[in-house]
């Protein structure tokens, strides 16, 4: 699924501009917990998070993770897009709440979950 | 190559990390293996600034490996199996608001890496070695 999709279906806001929209995502994984995301995501995962800090773009940066999706229409600091954008990740809000997020996207086809059993 | 790096605050924690990440691509080491090197000093990284209030990395790296350090004289670790423990924690709890403290970052590590040790005394601080081969 391309990102520009992702931004179609969560209704999403693209937060840093001047990214690859075409980019083919094929897993996703919604966690609060970034020890998790770093002990369980093997794949280049879409990150969907309800936290908004630099070490959430650490931890992608980490993971080779290149786009991650705010969820519940988290605001987000001038300072942690920079960051973002410095490292070419792409950073995307949605209004809709983690559950909902997920499911839309889901519902939508993706599907690979990405993370290590 | 050898690098000494601070550690510093939360907030910071993953500077050195990013630094020895682009220096190891610039190399052209193989994306997956540069995962594992940023991930496993990461997490030590997080460790020395959660636990410990910052320490130092040194970092070597040869045609063949890297070896990366990270030390603190932090509080030290009383039983280092059971920390090694998936899922222990004593993170206190904004660490947890932050979506860290799981008890998921020593055990991390020692996946990540192709050799792991740790030592740690007491009230002296905490050492971490990793070493990650280029070729394997
Ligand atoms: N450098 C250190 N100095 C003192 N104690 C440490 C240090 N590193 C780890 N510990 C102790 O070992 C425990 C387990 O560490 P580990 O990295 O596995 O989990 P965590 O840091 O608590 O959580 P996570 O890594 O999932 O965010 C810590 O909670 C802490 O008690
Ligand atoms: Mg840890």
């Amino acid at each position: 699924m391309k990102v520009e999709e992702i931004v179609k279906i969560l209704d999403a806001e693209i937060l840093t501009s001047g990214h690859d929209p075409g980019l083919e995502i094929m897993h996703a994984c919604g966690s609060d917990l970034m020890s998790d995301v770093m002990a369980y995501v093997e794949e280049n995962v879409l990150l969907l998070t309800g936290l908004v800090s630099p070490q959430v773009i650490r931890t992608a940066e980490m993971m080779d993770i290149r786009v991650i999706c705010f969820v519940r229409g988290k605001n987000v600091t001038p300072s942690v897009i920079d960051m973002a954008r410095e490292r070419g990740i792409t950073l995307l809000v949605t209004r809709h709440p983690m559950f909902i997020a997920c499911g839309m996207l889901y519902s939508a086809g993706l599907r690979g979950k990405g993370v290590r059993d | 190559m050898n690098y000494v790096l601070p550690v510093g605050d939360f907030l910071m924690a993953g500077e050195a990390s990013s630094n020895v990440k682009k220096i190891l691509n610039q190399l052209g080491i193989p994306p997956r293996i540069v995962k594992r090197t940023a991930v496993a000093m990461y997490e030590a990284e997080l460790n020395a600034v959660i636990h410990a209030y910052g320490g130092r990395a040194e970092v070597e790296i040869t045609k063949d490996f890297i070896v990366v350090e990270v030390i603190d004289d932090g509080p030290g670790i009383p039983d280092i199996e059971l920390a090694m423990t998936e899922g222990y924690s004593t993170a206190p709890d904004e660490i947890r608001e932050m979506g860290f403290g799981a008890g998921m970052g020593l055990p991390n590590i020692k996946r990540n890496a192709d050799e792991f040790s740790i030592e740690s005394e007491v009230g002296k601080g905490t050492r971490v070695r990793i070493v990650v081969y280029f070729n394997r």
